[in-house]
């Protein structure tokens, strides 16, 4: 953690600049598992994307590149609305 | 300038409309509804630019400001007791993110039990919620206050949300001569406003009203408190620069035949002009009575308002609503504070009065200075115009 401001150097009108959640990991929340993606099923329907309440899922060009687990709570949203007959994502053993 | 016959909640719905905010949201209740009603015509009638959003509670009027305020829209809402006291979730919101809305506030007494009738109650529990507090003696004030208002809170050393109150029914339904600018004049006195940020600016995207926890709330507060001090100078420069430009000056309160009074009153709102004609009235007979009409509540002028009670020899401090705290009304405790250990402090003594709309005459009055006259034999507290 940087060094605490005092108040005279806060900017004004208590703004801040945006996507100050990007620095607050709470993939640390996770208790017990964690989601896994399985690009081999894949269909890039993106539906893990809009679900996501913690924008843990990166997206690249349009398609899904992976689940960004510093930032992922473990909720399992996207696994239980993954719409492929065998689940691109299941949620498995986080060690 | 014309003259013209208003009452108050047409005196501020009228001043709204020379005005013209971005955004007025607002919920109708009584006596404050005729504030928002009439201006709803006025958005109608397509005499204003206004986006007026119409919402089911006070709660969302107040929330619906914050949120039109964030983007940097000038934006204006009225309410009153029950419906104050609905929005004081938001209020703190408000000033906490220096969002300088304004609010015509209607005084009415809070339930239980439900009365429609003016007492300072409702507006007094909103003291300590970061508001300017501004208080008008009649229709005239009621508007020039909400002129004043839109300059003193965008100032950006003050940045801070400002209620100026009228007494429901006594000024907001009576109605009274008054002075009115022109719709020019207005424009030009409130100008263009000058937004400290807009979340609506996409070239800079901001947070706004993020958590803090105990390492940073303390000093996000601080602003606030320094906001609160600034506006004072703010406040005196808008009053005297009124009074250059339109002939009317304002301070943090009024002072009448305080020069050489002994026995003083301090009182707000409509009972100051109930309180002028007790004065003169005892004036004639050689009492030298005086009254210090407290405009500014919030923030509360307590250095200058001690300067001007130090050396009387017995002050009566009215208050239209009560603390319930066992020693004294909102504004006996402020005044007394102000005092403490300043030299040739006045004897000094409470009266909580008008609750609910109870009518307070000049006889009433003038017996409050009979009290002063022998005030050690007086209890500290007392209530007047109240059966046993």
């Amino acid at each position: 953690m940087s060094k605490l401001m005092g108040w005279k150097e806060l900017p004004p009108c208590d703004q801040l600049k945006a996507s100050t959640a990007e620095e607050f990991e709470t993939g640390d929340w996770r208790l017990g598992e964690k989601p896994v993606w399985h690009p081999e099923t894949c269909i890039q329907c993106l539906i893990c994307w809009i679900s996501c309440p913690d924008s843990a899922i990166t997206v690249k060009d349009q398609k899904m590149t992976g689940i960004d687990l510093k930032h992922c709570k473990g909720c399992g949203i996207c696994a239980r609305e993954c719409p492929t007959k065998s689940k691109s994502i299941t949620m498995e053993r986080d060690k | 300038m014309a003259v013209v016959a208003k009452t108050g909640n047409e005196a501020m719905a009228e001043a709204m409309r020379q005005i013209n905010p971005d955004v007025v949201a607002a919920y109708p209740i009584t006596p404050a509804t005729e504030i928002v009603m009439i201006f709803a015509q006025f958005v109608a009638d397509g005499l204003v630019d206004t986006n007026y959003i119409p919402v089911e509670s006070e709660h969302s009027a107040m929330s619906a400001c914050v949120g039109a305020a964030t983007t940097g829209a000038r934006v204006m809402t009225g309410t009153s007791s029950q419906g104050l006291a609905l929005m004081y979730e938001i209020l703190p919101i408000a000033s906490g993110l220096r969002l300088p809305i304004i609010m015509c506030d209607v005084n009415r007494a809070i339930s239980a039990p439900i009365n429609i009738h003016c007492d300072h109650s409702d507006t007094m529990a909103a003291r300590d919620f970061g508001w300017i507090q501004i208080f008008s003696e009649n229709a005239q004030e009621a508007y020039d206050n909400l002129l004043q208002a839109v300059r003193i809170a965008e100032d950006p050393r003050v940045l801070l949300p400002t209620m100026v109150t009228t007494d429901g029914f006594i000024i907001s339904h009576g109605m009274e001569r008054m002075e009115m600018l022109e719709d020019a004049q207005v424009k030009e006195y409130v100008g263009e406003k000058k937004p400290a940020y807009s979340i609506l600016d996409l070239e800079n995207p901001k947070t706004i009203g993020a958590l803090d926890f105990t390492d940073y709330y303390f000093e996000h507060k601080m602003p606030l408190v320094q906001a609160m001090k600034d506006s004072k100078q703010v406040i005196l420069e808008v009053g005297r620069d009124f009074g250059n430009k339109f002939g009317r000056e304002y301070g943090f309160f009024e002072k009448y035949k305080m020069d050489d009074a002994e026995l003083v009153m301090v009182a707000l709102g409509s009972t100051c002009g109930t309180a002028k004609v007790a004065i003169d009235e005892l004036r004639e007979q050689g009492i030298k009575a005086g009254l210090l009409k407290i405009r500014v509540f919030r923030p509360f002028a307590a250095e200058e308002i001690a300067k001007e009670l130090a050396g009387k020899k017995a002050v009566a401090v009215m208050d239209r609503s009560d603390s319930y705290n066992t020693q004294g009304g909102p504004v006996f405790t402020e005044v007394r504070s102000a005092l403490y250990g300043t030299s040739n402090a006045p004897k000094m003594i409470n009266y909580i009065y008008g609750l609910g709309g109870r009518d307070i005459n000049v006889p009433q009055l003038k017996s409050v200075f009979t009290d002063l006259s022998k005030i050690d034999k007086m209890p500290e507290i007392n209530y007047l115009g109240v059966r046993e």
